[in-house]
């Protein structure tokens, strides 16, 4: 155990345990135009699982719009989205409209900057978390109400608040609550739109060190979209830079925001207030 | 074959928005640390030490050269390599913790051990013990770190480092900011380390903490670049 070779040997047969080998989400040259403006231009990167990789870059910057195509809420003028399905990785836009669905609704997840884009307003709390699971197939009230019920408290919503709407609740609550309705069915890949965005700095943080245990529990892979380097230093493994469209670095969260390479990345890096 | 591997490495800073300045901070750095070593790196503050510790973590990137960490190299490898090389054989004391608001420390300290997949038991077992050991009171065991004292954060910090078995790990000031009962607590830790054949890179202000396990000294000061100096 004492030379190099022998541990990485080690190290290799320890890591064959947290994952299985290949990419869980494969990104080829996307590109999307609105018009003749440039959404997002030729983005490439293969995403692993159980790896959480933060997009930021300033408003209009694209990474909204590369969110969209990666999701499957837009489509990419130019390039592809591979997943990784039972026959392997699967072009994701060449998947029939059933799959489509089935896939959204059970191996991916969109969690959405405004909780009352992914919660319904009017339905209940439990119902809210409920209705995703049915969608599933499960059809026991009771268990579909028991996982209902563990998924608040996981989320910390207490049991006695399961049958009030989400209109009553604070938007810290209500975005914990859009997280149990996403999270229930396990999925395998979640997409965040400024999951943090609008909430109070304490409230944030809450849900940080929230959204931070669950993604090491269930393992999960994550794509997540910010404008707050504070968020993607805490969440993210990787980070990608965008600007005007295009892909200007990307690398390791913390040697990406301790070092940056790129210009605009040094600015935006040195443009961060210091509490 | 040495466990850390540092041949000709070279670091340069380019401030795109200072006028596109390109600073060059080191050249053809080269050490090496075996299993079971201790190498402290020395030379005067601005010589680099820090600079050189973060390449071999893959906080900084080397401009040029070799970084060769239990067979990764990590100038040139990919994140997800280096991510993976941080989880199970490379672990880094810094001088400062960076941890989420609101987690407990002893999860703070577990969390290495948690990464490895050790048992939750087993990984909460060893932390009560090493936070026990630093002589933080217990009743701090359940809250944050977020809102301790400096020497708090820094035994929390040290506790996390040495919480899994690296078998390099790299020490940025760890006795920094401690009384003498857990400064005498962390150079046992360290040399335990060095018995399970851990290869150690260390920054020691400390000159008797460096001469009591430090094995070789390397001074940074002969990587700066002549045209910097």
């Amino acid at each position: 155990m004492s030379d190099g070779k022998s541990l990485q040997g080690f190290s290799q047969g320890l890591s064959k345990g947290l994952g299985p080998g290949g990419p869980l989400l494969s990104v080829e040259g996307v590109t999307k135009h609105y018009g003749a403006r440039l959404g997002c231009a030729d983005v490439s990167f293969d995403l692993w699982p159980g790896e959480v990789m933060g997009i930021v870059g300033e408003s209009g910057s694209g990474k909204s719009t590369l969110l969209g195509c990666l999701s499957g809420q837009l489509a990419p003028d130019a390039g592809r989205v591979l997943y990784e399905m039972k026959d392997g990785l699967t072009d994701t836009a060449a998947l029939g409209e059933g799959a489509r669905r089935r896939l959204m609704r059970t191996d991916w997840a969109f969690v959405h900057q405004n909780p009352r884009d992914g919660l319904r307003m009017g339905v209940s709390a439990g119902g809210n978390v409920g209705e995703r699971l049915m969608g599933t197939g499960a059809q026991h009230y009771g268990r579909i109400r028991g996982a209902a019920l563990d998924w608040l408290g996981r989320v910390e919503i207490a049991a006695d608040r399961i049958d009030d709407r989400p209109s009553a609740f604070s938007g810290g609550m209500q975005q914990r609550l859009q997280i149990a309705r996403t999270l229930v069915t396990g999925p395998r890949l979640v997409f965040m739109d400024e999951p943090t965005g609008g909430l109070d700095v304490s409230v944030q943080a809450r849900l940080l060190d929230l959204l931070r245990g669950l993604v090491r529990e269930m393992g999960l892979s994550v794509i997540i979209v910010t404008h707050d380097l504070a968020v993607v230093r805490l969440l993210a493994d990787r980070l990608m830079v965008m600007q005007g469209g295009h892909v200007v670095e990307q690398g390791l969260t913390d040697q990406v925001l301790d070092d940056p390479q790129h210009a605009y990345t040094q600015l935006l890096v040195a443009s961060v207030l210091q509490a | 074959m040495a466990v850390i591997e540092i041949e000709g490495a070279s670091k340069d800073f380019t401030l795109h928005n200072q006028g596109g300045a390109a600073i060059p901070v080191m050249a053809g750095a080269r050490l090496d640390v075996g299993a079971g070593e201790c190498v402290a790196l020395t030379g005067a503050s601005g010589a680099g030490k820090s600079t050189l510790m973060r390449m071999v973590y893959g906080n900084y990137l080397a401009r040029a050269g070799r970084i060769g960490v239990c067979g990764v190299d990590v100038a040139r490898a990919a994140p997800r390599e280096i991510l993976a090389l941080r989880r199970d054989r490379l672990g880094y004391v810094s001088q400062f913790l960076r941890v989420v608001p609101r987690v407990p420390t002893l999860e703070v300290v577990a969390e290495p051990l948690l990464r490895v997949g050790t048992e939750r038991d087993a990984a909460l077992e060893r932390a009560r013990g090493l936070l026990a050991r630093l002589n933080l009171p217990e009743r701090l065991w359940s809250l944050s770190p977020t809102t301790f004292s400096g020497g708090e954060q820094q035994r929390v910090n040290i506790a996390r480092g040495f919480a899994h078995a690296y078998p390099a790990l790299l020490l940025d000031e760890p006795t920094a900011s401690l009384d003498a009962g857990n400064r005498e607590v962390v150079l046992t830790l360290v040399e335990e380390a060095k018995a399970r054949g851990a290869a150690i890179l260390g920054i020691f202000h400390d000159e008797a903490a460096r001469a009591r396990v430090c094995d070789r000294e390397v001074d940074v000061g002969t990587f700066t670049p002549r045209a910097a100096a």
